[in-house]
């Protein structure tokens, strides 16, 4: 592998200027000229905009404009979109309300913005939109999925009657019901899953600078994906045609999906700079990024696994409510549907499926793709199951699971998915052995000497990453195709620049990607940089999210490298006088193999570059691109097993032991690995504990600061005891999985099932807190 | 943040004479609430007065009986105070959970009590230990000076210099500190005076602010131990309920958190 090839320990590149505050953020561009945006956002979670007052504001201290969302529909420019169609079961296509960036008429959640000031400066374009008179006309408002689809529940868009985005099904109902109907055993579970604020560290940020005599807006914003949102706004919002539009998304600081998406706020800076001829800056606080960075998750399920006599598992029924917020948000619709159900048969064989998901408007803010993004909530929910399962039939739950396992690949599941490979024995013998899951019993019965109650609880996740082949994607509504492009340039010294459409805000990137370039051509990954995040830079890219960079990113980059090589080759072999079939690429050079004949990188992209003797009909240069489209999803998958103790008291619960068994496929470098699975670990165990985004029933947010939203601390969390069990993915050739969401995806089910398991008692919801903890230990 | 003009005064006197100047001047101590709430808008006085950086109101003290914390001491000075640690061990305990490390170097004593959250840590200190607030004008009983949900005795432009704090035969404090805000969810100071007087304090649980405990205190009074309390019943009205714990769970807080109290107590 080399010492800084595949599979090494590579300290990141990107650190240094992270570490010593020379990141280069949104907010850290200044722009000669710049002006400052402050929203006026609506403090109801529903109500009439009767009028908009902005005489005052205007003859404030340095203030531009003051511009409302009447003139964004004055001016044309589109409503915001959702590129995933999904079809009910009854044919229709789902029912999509109006979302204009700054509303016009109607406000449907607190914190949609109305109209926005531009001033000279931040302060004062916030003390100018204190003066601004909102006059609204307050409207019965419904923050819960299931008062929103009762009859006479406060109705918020005209589309969709009953509040309703869709009703869609997935599966054999008729061979689920058969396969109930002669079951020996029926499992059943209702589980909420909460709803969960973002909270990337860097808000959300976007300047937005249009420059007159070109037509030509440049914008630079904290996006997952430059060239996506560069389509989005060009395609769909009559801002700009995309030539005459440069995304740039330099550094950013953390996305967990909440910045894929494209908000109110980058359309209206964009918008605004034209009208007001100087750029323009807006930066999200917190406060704005609890209120409208998408939220994630918000399902409301009941199941059900039928077993037959021997605890196979014959079938499972799924009905599952998906709050989806006041709008549906650009991806928001993939994510409950075809993010979640066909991920429906975990790692088990289940022969009949059926799942029932109905989408749901609320006053509240827009739910979209959240770190793991449908498959938390499926594994949570099978997970969960499994659990309740082995405790109805009174078997061990590791042992359940074994029974259950699909142990021959490729394996189709009922619900679309199609498991390429996978070990699920190797990842669940690994984590049960570095928990000591035999030793569990007298370590439990000590800790009950001790006041205490110890629980253990094991998590076997499967995922669909690597997202996603194109043409599959396109077949189930997919507005987008999901491949990634890749081009290596080699410079005629013989650095090399390798731009991707991948898009990194933490992982990793810069460092990983080099990695594969070092060990195909033997030179230290301090001869290569990475670019990406400029769309004048680099050619259409799709974007990171779905743990795909490595897996599809990364394979674009191979692809592109095996053309540069196969080139490369034939121009040492032209200046070696040799055979192109026998020339081997090693520590930098091109030997002819089994020779002492050589030449070095640099004089071979010299070569190309200078075109004095390069072979016939060679065109100068070595630089090559790839587009590679995933033949498959990639299938990563573990075990977590949690081992806790409650405190009767409190209910507080303390960590005793986590430990994961994960299955990414080859690991380009094990640190950043672990680091990913690490953050996903906490934000599992978040969710599990202590994350919630609450609204009241008037759709008040409750959550709206670090104050009330618990986010987990570095102490609220124990050390993990990471290892892995490989198989490679055979969907692409460096056979990687990924491991961007696993943790995320696992933990929680893994922390509930243990806490349930200490106090003896299954119904309990996340996040469990000690309030809830201890009122469950006390029930009756 | 509303502008505003930042006076960093170098006395007490020099402090209470800015405030007389100003219109409406707020008394920065720390300003680990005032900030942020200032950031949020919420507060916009004319002028910020600084006490933070007055040599006189920092500093602890042990002499005799008595613990003497200056009113500008951060939380971490008196958590790490080998004065603190040795006379009221429980108090430094206390000052070592506040928030957390970075409130913990800024925030102060003077601040703290002066702000009165209902959820604080100090107030169950000083009323459970019977302390003592000096201000630049009067001495003012612990029982006396909190007055209810973010409201204390002290006068308008009034400055509190230092708390001083009789040093007790055994005391004991336990937290359940509040998932998101590491404010007490609820908290429990327990004190046993050298005259032989039980005070229990409890805050983060009550709808009017730090309280004395009676139902405990009378338990304790019997039997200073844990088990004392196995059949005291905390009546849940009145106490605070929010997503992080009804009234209910609060009242169960308040004897489990005093048995912690009373079990740590030296």
């Amino acid at each position: 592998m080399g010492v800084e090839g595949i599979g090494a320990r590579v300290v990141r590149k990107e650190d240094k200027r992270f570490i010593t505050g020379k990141g280069r953020y949104v907010d850290d561009i200044k722009l000669v000229g710049m002006t400052h945006a402050h929203f006026i956002r609506s403090p109801h979670a529903h109500a009439k905009v009767k009028k908009i007052d902005s005489s005052a504001a205007l003859k404030m201290p340095g203030v531009v404009a003051v511009l409302t969302g009447q003139q964004l529909v004055d001016d044309k420019v589109g409503n915001l979109i959702c590129g995933w169609a999904i079809t009910s079961k009854d044919g229709s296509p789902m029912k999509m309300g109006a979302w204009p960036a700054m509303a016009p008429e109607t406000v449907r959640f607190v914190g949609q913005a109305v109209a926005v000031v531009i001033a000279d400066s931040k302060n004062l374009a916030r003390d100018a939109a204190e003066a601004v008179v909102v006059d609204y006309e307050e409207l019965p408002a419904v923050a819960d999925v299931h008062a929103a689809i009762k009859s006479g529940a406060p109705q918020l868009h005209p589309e969709a009657p009953g509040n309703q985005v869709y009703d869609w099904v997935i599966g054999d109902e008729g061979a689920t019901d058969a396969a109930f109907a002669k079951a020996a055993n029926v499992v059943k579970l209702d589980v909420t899953n909460n709803r969960l604020a973002p909270n990337a560290m860097e808000p959300r940020a976007a300047i937005a600078d249009y420059d007159a005599a070109e037509e030509h807006f440049t914008l630079y914003t904290t996006s997952q994906n430059p060239h996506v949102a560069r389509l989005v706004l060009s395609a769909f919002y009559n801002i700009a045609p995309e030539h005459k539009l440069r995304v740039i998304a330099p550094d950013v600081g953390g996305g967990f999906g909440s910045k894929i998406f494209i908000y109110p706020e980058e359309m209206v800076a964009l918008w605004a700079s034209k009208k007001v001829g100087r750029p323009v800056k807006w930066t999200g606080d917190r406060t704005e990024a609890f209120l409208t960075d998408a939220h994630g998750r918000d399902h409301v399920t009941h199941a059900e696994m039928a077993f037959d006599a021997n605890n196979r598992i014959t079938g499972l029924k799924v009905k599952t409510y998906a709050n989806f917020g006041a709008y549906m948000s650009l991806f928001s619709s993939s994510v409950p549907t075809y993010l979640y159900a066909t991920l429906l048969s975990g790692q088990y064989n289940i022969p009949a499926i059926h799942a029932e998901v109905i989408g749901v408007y609320t006053n509240t803010t827009p739910v979209d793709a959240y770190r793991g993004a449908g498959r938390p909530e499926a594994s949570y929910l099978i997970e969960r199951l499994m659990e309740t399962a082995a405790r109805q039939l009174k078997v061990d739950p590791a042992q359940l699971r074994r029974t259950n396992f699909i142990t021959q690949f490729p394996h189709q599941t009922p619900v679309i998915m199609a498991y390429d490979t996978g070990d699920f024995n190797a990842s669940l013998d690994a984590a049960m052995k570095a928990i000591d899951y035999a030793g569990f019993p007298a370590r439990k019965a000590k800790a009950k000497a001790d006041g205490k109650l110890r629980g253990i609880g094991v998590s076997c996740y499967i995922e669909a990453c690597g997202i996603a082949p194109s043409k599959a994607v396109g077949s189930l509504g997919a507005g987008v195709g999901l491949w990634e492009s890749a081009e290596v340039r080699v410079n005629p010294v013989g650095t090399i620049e390798i731009l991707t459409g991948s898009h990194s805000h933490g992982q990793g990137h810069e460092t990983t990607f080099c990695q594969l370039v070092a060990d195909r051509l033997g030179i230290p990954i301090s001869q290569v940089s990475i670019v990406h995040g400029d769309t004048d830079k680099v050619q259409f890219g799709m974007g990171t999210y779905g743990s795909r960079s490595a897996a599809v990113g990364l394979t674009a980059i191979l692809k592109a490298m095996e053309k540069m090589e196969s080139k490369a080759k034939k121009i040492a072999a032209h200046a070696l006088e040799a055979s192109e079939a026998d020339i081997v690429i090693e520590n930098g050079e091109f030997k002819v193999t089994g020779t002492d004949k050589a030449i070095a990188l640099p004089m071979v992209a010299l070569a190309a570059y200078t075109a004095h003797n390069l072979p016939d009909g060679m065109e100068p240069g070595l630089k090559e691109s790839a587009f590679y489209d995933p033949t498959n999803f990639t299938f990563p998958a573990g075990t977590y097993i949690c081992e806790l103790e409650v405190d009767p008291g409190t209910g507080k619960t303390s960590f005793v032991n986590f430990v994961a068994a994960d299955d990414f496929g080859r690991l380009i470098n094990p640190m950043i690995v672990e680091g990913q699975v690490h953050g996903g670990l906490v934000q599992g165990i978040g969710q599990a504990l202590l994350e919630h985004a609450v609204y009241d029933a008037n759709g008040q947010p409750v959550t709206a600061s670090f104050m009330d939203y618990a986010m987990p601390r570095a102490d609220d969390v124990p050390s993990f005891n990471l290892s892995h069990t490989t198989t490679l993915c055979p969907g692409n050739p460096l056979g990687i999985k990924g491991c961007g969401e696993a943790g995320a995806i696992g933990a929680s089910a893994a922390v509930i099932n243990a806490i349930t398991d200490a106090i003896g008692k299954n119904n309990l919801e996340m996040p469990a807190t000690p309030d809830r903890v201890w009122r469950t230990i006390h029930a009756a | 943040m509303y502008q505003t003009t930042y006076h960093r005064a170098s006395s007490v006197d020099e402090a209470a004479s800015l405030f007389g100047k100003s219109s409406e001047a707020k008394f920065l101590s720390g300003g680990q609430t005032l900030l942020p709430v200032m950031k949020q808008r919420l507060a916009s006085p004319s002028d910020v007065i600084d006490l933070g950086k007055i040599k006189e109101l920092i500093g602890v003290e042990a002499a005799g009986d008595t613990l003497t914390i200056k009113a500008a001491t951060p939380h971490h000075d008196v958590a790490t105070s080998e004065a603190a640690k040795k006379a009221i061990p429980a108090l430094a305990y206390l000052a070592s959970l506040i928030g957390d490390p970075a409130v913990r170097y800024r925030g102060t004593i003077g601040g703290s009590i002066a702000n009165n959250d209902p959820a604080a840590d100090y107030p169950a200190a000083l009323l459970a230990l019977g302390a003592t607030v000096k201000t630049n004008k009067r001495s003012i009983a612990a029982e006396d000076f909190f007055k209810g949900l973010f409201t204390t005795a002290l006068e308008d432009g009034e400055i509190i210099t230092a708390v001083s704090f009789p040093v007790p035969a055994k005391a004991g404090y336990a937290k359940m500190r509040h998932p998101a805000s590491r404010f007490a969810l609820t908290a429990v100071f327990v004190a046993q005076t050298k005259s032989g007087e039980i005070r229990v304090a409890a805050t983060g649980a009550s709808q009017s602010g730090v309280m004395r405990v009676g139902a405990i205190e009378a338990a304790l009074k019997a039997n200073w131990s844990p088990s004392a309390l196995d059949s005291v019943s905390i009546p849940a009205s009145g106490l605070l309920a929010d997503i992080h714990g009804a009234a209910e769970y609060r009242a169960n807080l308040v004897k489990v958190m005093a048995q912690r109290a009373v079990a740590s107590a030296s």
